[in-house]
């Protein structure tokens, strides 16, 4: 082990230390000990190893404006045919035939099923993380933070197998009561619900594949919640319930106005994930290039599903549309995933968000 | 986190003198008898309230609606049965205490749903068969049971251990970085003033630098931390496979996934790594050890169980990302083990083209595939959970007493 310590160059500068132990003390007057500055030289390991460390942390730090610079330098051939206006605003993604293709659809669906996986999941979660941080029992704790971290690794293409296979099925007759009974209200609004041979229209819809994502966002919003909610000052809990508040009267008066702007975060954050999710809702939607309202309808899409669903199947145009409209979806999700984590971290820190 | 207890709920406050003889113990959170029945009761009217609705009336139909209709005349019943009872408030704080646990469940179930629906479904074709051959020379018309899976199970192991190979230690380090290069002593309660480095060689002026730096990485991997799989993908795709012509290969996926793995071990790494006491690290300063061997000697050691478990984490929740791979590594219906040269299969991609095909034998091969998966996964996370529950040394003596590690008087 080389070297730290005071090096030779510091040690003949300074005053001698610890008077006492040194025994040559003059009769009566000592001079204070003065304050030693320790001075270590680099060691050629210490060089690599900061030289390593930095340079990957720098490397990982460029590798994100890589990936974002490259998927516009790669997708600049389709503004080289449309304007990137065009490409924002046109729903149909011919690249064959006309020409004229964007983006306009797969956002507007992106957007409303990131938006039912907020409805169906925001709500999910905050029942979750406070039944862990105030109603569970120890042992019951630590068993659902095991179950929503397994939730968080199941694979995404299982999710859209369950949702395909099993969670269709038993939703469309759903789906069915609320288009019947509440299609006054415009979400719900189908305008009509069985195909020419009796099928049912309401399979592979924008409602189901959002719920999908709901579930699949559950945990992330969960653990962050979860957090944010353990950190609710503990005094101000006590004085609550020594003031005769009810549990409830807790959450309301501590616990949730503590935490709001941190789980404000934290569903931004799940808003993020949903916006990006790919697989499972490849495989429950059925695609469309329609921008309608009718959510509960059979046809959706989304940026993420609809690179997986057409990557390979067009030339170099459709090709350079789909990194395109990827480029669209790096932009959007990092604005929200910063946004959000801005407003976690400064919730973390104790400020009201 | 009960430390006073709340108070008694619904007991209606003693309107006259107490009697002298009900000195019971009172148990602030007690459930009688009485409000056991209640919930029974209330439940079970719920569900009845709900059939007539369904069955009598036949307004509704469908399991899903059958479920959420019971909940929510439950909720109703029981609040007013509560406020009957107890009171307005006493009745509001169950209907709160039962939402908030019907969320909990609503957590577990699905999960539960997910994993019996693929036994259900893929359990019966799981075999030795169907793990150790591939689907070379399965015809159209063949049995689900003919072929198997083994070129996608070694295609997947292929590409997450060249994965783990190259976004791990990256993870790691970057990691490294941020907690120890990047940071001010000020950190350490009570150690150095708030603007020098822990280390005396760095001028303050240079670790003002690097924490700036630090804060900047942190923010970008947060960033990375959350950009949508696919997009890795397509960043591969168009600089490796299309942009240096190297097609498509088993190679071109790992590198997606590292580049999903590295921010994911990062940011569990760095939480690993602000927990060893900066004391440790002073105290190996102090007795003349350099900086790379107070992080190689005291500071990974210490955190040696945590690091383990967060690279195992971001294992299991990378194997099964089908998005990057059906960008990069193409699809293979045999055995291809090189995953430098030639298309490879894996897993969820498997899973996703095969529950796509119109035959019935095929997507019954892909619910057994998406079983494998699962099964992996959960390997993967049981692993991570055990190893994440050992204390920091008791990894090493466990591997002693297994004889996988030299016998050492210190570690």
């Amino acid at each position: 082990m080389t070297s730290t310590s005071e090096g030779p160059e510091g040690a003949g500068s300074s005053a001698p230390v610890g008077g006492a132990a040194s025994g040559d003390a003059p009769d009566g007057w000592q001079e204070l000990p003065k304050p030693r500055f320790l001075t270590a030289r680099w060691t050629r390991q210490d060089r690599i190893y900061r030289l390593l460390v930095t340079s990957v942390a720098v490397g990982a730090f460029a590798l994100l404006f890589a990936i974002g610079l490259f998927l516009f330098l790669k997708s600049l051939p389709t503004y080289k045919h449309e304007s990137f206006w065009t490409f924002l605003t046109t729903t149909s993604f011919n690249t064959t035939g006309h020409q004229v293709f964007g983006v306009a659809a797969a956002l507007y669906w992106t957007v409303v099923i990131a938006l039912i996986a907020v409805v169906v999941g925001v709500p999910i979660a905050l029942a979750a993380a406070l039944f862990i941080t105030e109603y569970a029992p120890r042992r019951l704790r630590r068993a659902l933070i095991t179950l929503i971290d397994l939730l968080a690794v199941v694979p995404s293409v299982i999710f859209g197998l369950w949702g395909f296979f099993v969670l269709e099925p038993n939703v469309t007759g759903f789906a069915h009561f609320l288009s019947a009974h509440l299609g006054f209200i415009p979400i719900f609004h189908t305008s009509s619900t069985t195909l020419a041979g009796g099928a049912s229209n309401l399979e592979g819809s924008a409602f189901i594949a959002g719920i999908v994502v709901g579930l699949m966002i559950v945990p992330i919003v969960t653990s962050i919640a979860r957090e944010i909610f353990s950190l609710a000052p503990i005094g101000e809990r006590e004085g609550a319930l020594a003031l005769g508040a009810t549990k409830a009267g807790v959450i309301r008066a501590v616990v949730w106005p503590f935490g709001r702007g941190g789980f404000v975060g934290a569903t931004m954050l799940g808003l993020g994930r949903a916006l990006g999710e790919t697989i499972a809702v490849a495989i429950v939607i059925s695609l469309t290039f329609q921008v309608s309202p009718e959510l509960l309808k059979t046809g959706a899409n989304s940026i993420a599903a609809l690179i997986a669903i057409q990557f390979g199947t067009g030339g170099a145009l459709k090709l350079a549309a789909l990194l395109a409209a990827g480029f669209v979806l790096f932009c959007v999700t990092l604005v929200i995933n910063l946004g959000a984590s801005v407003i976690v971290n400064r919730s973390r820190t104790g400020a009201s968000a | 986190m009960t430390i006073a207890p709340p108070l008694e709920l619904g007991r209606p406050a003693p309107e006259s003198a107490p009697e002298p003889r009900s000195l019971s113990r009172r148990r602030p959170r007690g459930f009688s008898k009485a409000d056991l029945s209640l919930l029974v009761v209330s439940g079970l009217s719920a569900v009845c309230f709900t059939w007539f609705l369904f069955y009598q009336l036949t307004v509704f139909s469908g399991a899903a609606g059958f479920v959420i209709t019971s909940i929510l005349a439950f909720l109703g019943i029981y609040y007013l049965a509560n406020r009957q009872l107890y009171g307005r408030m006493a009745a509001a704080d169950r209907v709160i205490a039962t939402l908030v646990t019907l969320g909990a469940v609503a957590v577990a179930v699905p999960l539960a749903m997910i994993i019996g629906f693929l036994v259900e479904r893929g359990y019966h074709l799981i075999s030795w068969h169907f793990l150790t051959t591939d689907q070379r020379g399965v015809t159209q018309l063949a049995p689900a049971s003919t072929g198997g899976v083994s070129h996608a199970i070694v295609g997947t192991l292929e590409q997450v251990g060249l994965a783990v190979v190259m976004g791990a230690p990256a993870g790691v380090l970057t990691a490294i970085f941020l907690n120890e290069v990047g940071k001010k002593a000020g950190g350490n309660p009570g150690a150095l003033p708030e603007d020098a480095s822990l280390f005396a060689r760095v001028s303050a002026r240079r670790a003002q630098a690097l924490f700036l730096l630090a804060r900047a990485i942190r923010v970008v991997i947060t960033a990375m931390s959350a950009i949508p799989s696919i997009v890795a993908g397509l960043f591969i795709l168009v600089v490796i496979v299309l942009g240096l012509g190297y097609g498509l290969r088993g190679l071109a996926g790992s590198l997606a996934l590292a580049i999903l793995l590295l921010p994911n071990i990062c940011r569990t790494t760095e939480e690993v790594l602000k927990v060893v006491h900066g004391s440790l690290r002073e105290a190996s300063l102090a007795l003349g050890a350099t900086e790379w061997r107070t992080v190689w000697s005291v500071v990974l050691p210490t955190a040696r169980t945590g690091v383990v478990t967060a690279v195992l984490l971001g294992i299991a929740r990378v194997v099964g990302e089908t998005a990057p791979l059906l960008l990069t590594i193409g699809s293979n219906s045999v055995m291809n083990p090189n995953p430098f040269a030639g298309q490879q299969e894996s897993l969820p991609v498997f899973v996703y083209t095969y529950r796509g095909l119109s035959r019935q034998a095929d997507i019954e091969r892909a619910f057994a595939a998406g079983l494998v998966l699962v099964g992996l996964v959960l390997v993967l996370f049981v692993i991570a959970r055990i190893v994440g529950n050992l204390r920091p040394g008791s990894l090493q003596q466990l591997l002693r007493r297994l004889h996988l590690a030299p016998k050492e008087a210190l570690s």
